[in-house]
């Protein structure tokens, strides 16, 4: 329906059945959608090809170290939280080629890799996932130095985010101040409303290019009532959330604890496997490998993501400068939670949870965060 | 910004000079078109070797005489090796310069105190090239340097210039020798007390293993040196050079982008800690 | 005949001594000298003195069997040398030898130690100033010992 133009910022409904719109209009304007999906009993990141790909009636039970799928009641489309995917899958990439290089008799060639920038959709960006892309822009986009192939995939993005009306085991983003309401950073923003009465989204344009998007979909004046339940059970969810963290002078309480003891028990847990830095939607760090074919006239660097709980991470001449496991548990949190906020401005947390959710001994940050504040109370006490 | 920062851009080997059984010197030249981009004392850049790999290495030449690119390594891992068996007219990819300076204009008209450990040497001779030309803005200059063995004292021939000159003072010492020896055996702190310098009014500059500059510093702060007037360069392991790798942080600090060189003061809480 | 008295006074070892002490320093002192090679005081030998230098610079040396002599430190202008004439049972452990003309100010090591145990003051003052003298050649000799030039891949 092509009605009077939108303006940004303006809601309208678009009802259930019209959804399949969202992604044709997409798809003619020459974009690959990505967007949840259910596979291997997870909700995913991946390419969709219609509104059948969506993980509809499907929500996940989570809490620490465990993750697990189960029907709903109802056929909600986007009645659940965060997977081990994070957008930095498509942005960031985990793997790629930085550059080719050609040795020859007139000297050495390098290329730089040639890539054809995917235009993509993200469909389903909930509002900590805004946060952490916000930060990896700083980073990768908005610095000094600009990562280009992070850059021109991030231009090229069109975001339709979803405002959760449902809160996760693990959630916390709340404490963090992340959401759960969608406020800037998406061309459109969908907030499902599903009871006995109707099944539709309410839809806030956030750009221009979002008002010409939605422009071309059969939407509908929203009412008072409509917007007053979506509303309200967006609310209702910020008061849901699984976990809390207290951030009030985070960064100075993890500064003065380098040396507390907490760090040794939770040492005694951690295995060290990297699956916190994995799933973490703002974890960046990346590590280069050179190749070289067989005859040696070909070389080629390529960057991959790291993770920090490698000994090999800090590796420098003899010997890792973290060589337990407590001080390399110790870095990936206190720079999350501390460091993050001298170096980037912000926090590195977007209170998602996964790592919480996905760390195979359980171990929660909000747990040792609490556990770290609360040892200097006693301390208090005891003098 | 728009060029890749990762872009590696060939240089030609010049000139490769053994200094000492494990440590060499590189002299680049630009390939094709290329301008050197100046560089300031302490800066770094990632070298490569085709196929092998990158290591960040310090500049070690004069800052006036960018068109050439100095650098002084030892040969410890894969890639400073393969880099050794190169010959001259071999090509090195080059990125850079990266990194904080020395603080040059902080230390006008104040005594400069160097010190230099080991391999330390080379991040430092930059601005021992600049002090000496631009010779009359500083007052007095040490320069401390401090070796393994006397066969390890990288650019004798240079400090033997540098001591003949009235208006340097060059004192240099090493951990262990033999009889022929007739220097100074012992620490490198060992020169500070003999080095007359004003406290109130001198810039340190130091270069070496962490424990060397822990022991330096407390030998400067001994004679009374502030820790705003205290220099030093970090190492960390480095994969970009420029902040987006994140392995070299040390506390808050990328040791590339916000390092090498650090005020002393900025990073005393990480100093010295345990698996910063 | 000029004392030494100015001499010592102006040593950085003996700062804010007390005149009276230093007195005493001044009758057990006597002005030496060393050429290039001399050797001061050989391994083994009764420790009877120590040395203020002046000037110069003199290696603390070791015999090895297989590899001669090997210098551990050297000191110069502004240091003191020799602190086995303290502690029982007085020898020297190590060797010194000037490395280039070296003057010194040597002092009578057994006299002091008769007249420490009579004047305790005295006896105070001077090992203050050698446990700090101690301390801080253990903390060189550590640093030399942590062999931190060392190549590590």
């Amino acid at each position: 329906m092509v009605g009077p133009s939108l303006q940004v910022g303006e809601r309208v409904v678009l009802d259930r059945q019209h959804l399949q719109q969202l992604f044709d209009a997409l798809s003619k304007r020459g974009y690959r959608i990505l967007g949840p999906t259910v596979n291997d009993r997870a909700i995913v990141y991946d390419e969709l090809s219609s509104v059948d790909d969506l993980p509809t009636g499907w929500t996940d039970e989570q809490n620490a170290g465990t993750y697990c799928l189960k029907k709903r009641a109802d056929g909600a489309v986007f009645g659940y939280v965060v997977g081990p995917h994070s957008w930095k899958k498509f942005l960031l990439q985990p793997e790629m080629q930085l550059w080719q290089a050609k040795s020859a008799e007139s000297g050495l060639k390098v290329l730089e890799g040639k890539e054809v920038t995917p235009k993509a959709a993200f469909l389903g960006v909930r509002s900590c996932e805004l946060h952490a892309i916000a930060i990896q822009d700083r980073i990768f986009a908005d610095g000094e130095y600009v990562d280009p192939s992070y850059k021109s995939r991030r231009e090229n993005l069109f975001i339709v985010a979803v405002n959760c009306t449902q809160a996760g085991g693990t959630c916390f983003c709340t404490s963090m101040e992340t959401g759960p309401k969608a406020t800037s950073g998406f061309d459109l923003a969908l907030t499902e409303v599903l009871d006995d009465k109707r099944h539709c989204f309410l839809v806030e344009a956030g750009t221009e290019l979002g008002t010409k998007v939605l422009g071309e979909l059969s939407y509908r004046e929203a009412s008072e009532e409509e917007i007053a339940v979506a509303e309200s059970s967006v609310e209702k969810c910020s008061r849901q959330m699984g976990r809390t963290m207290n951030t009030s002078e985070i960064k100075e309480l993890l500064y003065r604890n380098y040396e507390n003891p907490r760090w040794d028990d939770v040492a005694s847990r951690c295995l060290t496997c990297g699956n916190c830095t994995m799933v973490c939607p703002t974890c960046f760090c990346t590590t280069v490998e050179d190749y070289t074919d067989l005859s040696g006239q070909l070389a080629e660097r390529r960057r991959r993501m790291d993770v920090c709980f490698t000994m090999d991470f800090s590796y420098i001449h003899g010997g890792s400068i973290r060589y337990s496991p407590k001080a390399r548990y110790r870095q990936w949190m206190t720079h999350k939670l501390a460091t993050w906020i001298d170096q980037f401005g912000v926090s590195g947390c977007v209170g998602c949870g996964r790592c919480i959710t996905w760390c195979p001994v359980a171990i929660d940050i909000t747990e040792e965060a609490r556990a770290i504040r609360e040892s200097e109370l006693s301390h208090r006490t005891i003098t | 910004m728009t060029a890749n920062p990762m872009l590696t851009y060939p240089y030609s080997i010049k000139r490769i000079q053994q200094e000492t059984y494990d440590t060499f010197t590189l002299e680049l030249k630009p390939k094709g078109n290329i301008q050197t981009k100046p560089f300031a004392p302490g800066q770094f850049n990632m070298l490569y070797v085709f196929g092998v790999g990158e290591v960040p290495i310090s500049i070690s030449g004069d800052p006036d005489k960018h068109d050439v690119l100095v650098h002084t390594t030892r040969a410890v891992g894969a890639v400073t090796n393969a880099m050794r068996k190169l010959r001259r007219g071999d090509l090195i990819g080059v990125r850079g310069p990266f990194g904080t300076s020395w603080p040059m204009e902080e230390a006008k008209g104040c005594d400069v105190v160097i010190v230099a450990g080991g391999i330390g040497l080379p991040p430092l001779r930059p601005s021992v090239y600049q002090l000496l030309s631009q010779r009359r803005e500083y007052g007095k200059v040490f320069v401390l340097y401090g070796a393994r063995t006397p066969a390890d004292l990288l650019y004798l021939q240079e400090m033997e210039q540098w001591r003949a000159r009235s208006d340097v003072h060059v004192d240099i010492t090493v951990d262990r020798a033999l009889r022929w020896w007739r220097g100074n055996v012992g620490v490198v702190t060992t020169l500070i007390p003999r080095a007359d310098f004003d406290p109130t009014s001198t810039i340190a500059m130091m270069v070496g293993p962490e424990i060397m500059m822990r022991f330096t510093i407390a030998e400067l702060q001994k004679r009374g040196l502030s820790d705003e007037s205290i220099y030093i360069s970090m190492e960390r392991n480095m994969k970009c050079g420029f902040g987006f790798c994140g392995h070299c942080q040390f506390g808050p600090f990328f040791v590339c982008k916000d390092g090498p060189v650090f005020r002393y003061d900025r990073v005393k809480p990480f100093v010295g800690k345990g698996e910063i | 005949m000029e004392t030494l008295e100015p001499i010592l006074a102006q040593h950085p070892f003996l700062k804010e001594l007390e005149p009276r002490h230093l007195k005493i320093l001044v009758g057990c002192a006597s002005n030496v000298r060393f050429n290039a090679g001399q050797i001061l005081f050989h391994e083994g030998e009764e420790a009877n003195q120590f040395y203020m230098i002046r000037q110069g610079k003199v290696a603390i040396e070791i015999l090895a069997p297989e590899l001669g002599p090997i210098t551990v430190q050297t000191v110069g202008e502004g240091d003191v040398l020799g602190w086995s004439w303290l502690i029982p049972p007085y020898r020297w452990r190590f060797g010194a030898r000037a490395v280039e003309l070296t003057r010194a100010i040597a002092l009578d090591g057994k006299c002091l130690r008769q007249k420490s145990e009579e004047d305790h003051d005295l006896g105070y003052e001077l090992l203050k100033r050698f446990s700090g003298i101690i301390v801080e050649r253990l903390e060189a000799t550590r640093l030399q010992l942590l062999d931190v030039y060392k190549a590590r891949p």
